[in-house]
């Protein structure tokens, strides 16, 4: 009998690169979101190891708020031209131009909330059946019970009580026209899995994942980076920190953690030690406690 | 360091959510910020302690009703090991519920209320249990707080599942007396039952060895996609894309491509950048073959030294998961890993009360009903028995009309 050394990192990407597989095999046109964050950039990985030496079997489709750190908007352009694969951009500011949405207003203001119409405006001009997304359950409660093929109507709405039986490794991508499928091939994942399958597989990250010194100011307990996109005023003060991102989002919502972490291990001691959990560094999530719930029912990824 | 996956059955009167809770707070599981939520939160025990139950109850429903309806998953992690807790709830009507979490379990727990001890709803996840092969099972007799930690209640009970566990050929069973609330022989053992020189829930999991690692000679992988580059360095390229199910494919085996039946010898195995000489089960690898033949998605590449069965009509256990009942009229999808093809629910052989495990014949299938049938499918399927390889002997039902899943199958046996 021949022994093999099977963990659970290894574990994790065969189940990751057989869900990508299926998506190529179930899909006609599926489009993997990709944001610039780590689960995204974790995913285009695991998509080289499913499909080289052939090319992706569908686009990266980046949801562009406007309101973007540099950083990682440098990093995408510079990964797509090593990938060589398509990307698509769909623009939040197109869709206030557009007069599709509405710039929210007040100091807390974010261009988050906006992005579904755009995500979902690109799923349609693009006729996209499945969206690949790099959302993991152990984010939050309502993420723990989404399906890995995840169906949305035609509205894109999650509708938690309708949700497929999902058994064994089998996944139903069936769907009626309009419909489309969000899939999760990383939801098995947590965040500490993900940076050590990244320190595993030295995947570059951008930037800000490190730490560096940042113009900050502090909002509702948080440090938020000061940015034109931030509405900030007179009360908003100024100064400068050692920080790093655990998350990149949105500059208007994405909070950053005091840290001295330089390196991939420092991180990954950090967040072993750590007492805040990663989605504790998005306002977006503070309103309520269903407010993911609620905004995954709306078509939110 | 691997992965243990398990499930857990019980309803919310035996504490299940709190024996998860209790394992997320004992391991460190729950981060500042969640446990800020919980504290904030207005459910609280008697004594005024957080209530760990609400740690597991995701949707808002679930929270409104205080009960879990859906399939949760969670994670937690210790030094030795990664576990992946598919919880359940435990009533009746979310028999599918309970089948959907343990397909993908290799351990269960089962708990049982030391105040009541093996009632109906202990047999109904046994059975459960037995019907999904999962093959460990542990058995947590909880709320030992609230019968003074009896050593003789405890026995009383096992002596009693073990009639079941005999009747149901559970073979790896394990009993642990534990209270989820208190913290008793969860992550560490108790001193309150110091009669009992067992290990530690928590222990157990971390120790168990629940053979990850198909050890079967049937090495099967079906194929998901092909890889044709068509570039003109790569004019030639053809790779074959897939999960290995089961067994073990080594270079220059002998292998059958199913159902065409052609053979061909294994000439490179791809993993990215790498060229292993074995692809083992639960890898996602690409296989080159010496003979050119025709394989597409929803074919099985197998070795051909220990073919699987072939055939257009099964004998399988059925549990039906739609509010619509089965229409043994109309044509279904079946999906058996990456096959589909039509399929009629052509007999129905009999249903199980799975409260007394008594079969009754039957005419009808409804939602939560489990029994066996035999399926005549479009296409001959080839698969192996549901107790000889999980992976190779289950499939799904999907209705067209609505595109749901609505069945789950487990082959039994090619119907001559």
């Amino acid at each position: 009998m021949s022994t093999y050394n099977f963990d659970y990192l290894d574990e994790l990407e065969a189940e990751a690169i057989h869900i990508l597989r299926e998506v190529a095999g179930q899909f006609e046109k599926p489009a993997l979101l990709f944001s610039g964050g780590k689960d995204s950039i974790t995913l285009v990985r695991l998509a080289e190891k499913a499909f080289r030496p052939g090319k992706f079997p569908f686009p990266l489709v980046h949801i562009d708020t406007g309101h973007n750190f540099q950083e990682t908007i440098e990093y995408r352009d510079k990964m797509i031209e090593r990938i060589g694969e398509k990307l698509i951009v769909g623009s939040v500011q197109d869709s206030i131009d557009q007069g599709k949405v509405v710039e929210q207003k007040g100091k807390n203001a974010s261009r988050n909330a906006l992005q579904t119409v755009t995500l979902l405006d690109t799923i349609a001009k693009y006729e996209f059946d499945a969206c690949i997304g790099g959302a993991r359950r152990d984010e939050e409660k309502a993420r723990a019970k989404e399906r890995i093929f995840s169906v949305r109507d035609e509205f894109g709405q999650w509708d938690p009580k309708r949700q497929r039986p999902e058994l064994w490794n089998i996944y139903n991508g069936k769907i009626h026209k309009g419909e489309n499928v969000r899939v999760f091939p990383i939801s098995n994942w947590t965040e500490l899995d993900v940076w050590n399958y990244i320190r595993r597989e030295n995947i570059e990250l951008p930037s800000i994942y490190f730490s560096h010194e940042r113009d900050v100011i502090l909002r509702n307990g948080q440090l938020m980076a000061a940015s034109p996109f931030l509405n900030m005023d007179d009360e908003d003060l100024v100064f400068q920190k050692q920080v790093r991102f655990r998350t990149v989002g949105d500059m208007s919502c994405t909070a950053a953690v005091e840290s001295e972490a330089i390196l991939i291990d420092d991180i990954i001691s950090e967040i072993s030690a750590s007492k805040i959990s990663e989605r504790g560094a998005r306002m977006d999530d503070k309103v309520s406690e269903a407010a993911m719930e609620d905004r995954k029912k709306g078509g939110y990824f | 360091m691997n992965i243990l996956k398990f499930f857990t059955a019980g309803s919310v009167d035996d504490g299940k959510s709190t024996l998860i809770g209790r394992l997320l707070y004992d391991t460190d599981s729950i981060l500042a910020d969640q446990l800020e939520a919980l504290q904030s939160s207005n459910r609280k025990n008697d004594d005024g302690t957080i209530d760990l139950a609400i740690l597991t109850d995701g949707l808002r429903a679930e929270r409104e009703q205080g009960i879990t309806i859906d399939v949760a998953y969670k994670y937690f992690q210790t030094d030795k090991r990664k576990f992946i807790i598919a919880d359940t709830p435990g009533h009746i009507q979310y028999t599918r519920n309970m089948v959907t979490g343990a397909s993908t379990a290799n351990l269960a727990i089962i708990l049982i209320d030391a105040r009541n001890g093996v009632v109906e709803q202990t047999i109904r996840h046994s059975y459960l249990v037995s019907l999904l092969g999962i093959k460990h099972i542990v058995v947590c007799i909880n709320k030992m707080d609230m019968v003074d930690y009896s050593e003789n209640v405890y026995q009383a009970i096992i002596d009693k599942y073990k009639i079941l566990a005999k009747q149901l050929q559970l073979n790896d069973v394990n009993y642990i007396p534990v209270s989820a609330l208190k913290g008793d022989n969860i992550a560490q053992n108790s001193e309150r039952m110091d009669w009992y020189e067992g290990e530690s829930l928590l222990h157990f999991l971390e120790q168990v060895d629940t053979d990850n690692l198909d050890k079967s000679q049937l090495a099967r992988m079906p194929v998901q996609w092909v890889i044709r580059p068509q570039t003109a360095e790569l004019h030639d390229y053809r790779g074959y894309a897939g999960r290995v199910l089961s067994g073990t494919f080594k270079l220059n085996d002998k292998v059958t491509v199913l159902p065409s039946g052609a053979s061909s010898i294994i000439k490179k195995i791809e993993f990215f950048d790498q060229t292993p000489e074995a692809a083992h089960a639960g890898q996602s690898v690409t296989l080159h073959l010496k003979d050119d033949v025709d394989i597409s998605r929803g074919d099985t590449i197998v070795n051909a030294a220990a073919l699987p069965q072939e055939s257009k009509l099964i004998e399988a256990d059925l549990c039906w998961m739609d509010g619509r009942a089965l229409d043994t009229s109309i044509t279904y999808l079946i999906q058996h890993n990456s096959k589909v093809t039509k399929c009629k629910i052509s007999e129905i052989l009999h249903k199980v009360d799975i409260n007394t495990l008594e079969k009754h014949p039957a005419d009808e299938f409804k939602l939560n009903d489990i029994g066996r049938v035999i399926v005549k499918t479009a296409d001959a399927l080839a698969f192996d028995l549901y107790d000889d390889n999980r992976a190779n002997g289950s499939a799904i039902l999907v209705d067209s009309r609505t595109n749901l899943t609505v069945g789950a199958l487990m082959f039994r046996a090619a119907v001559e």
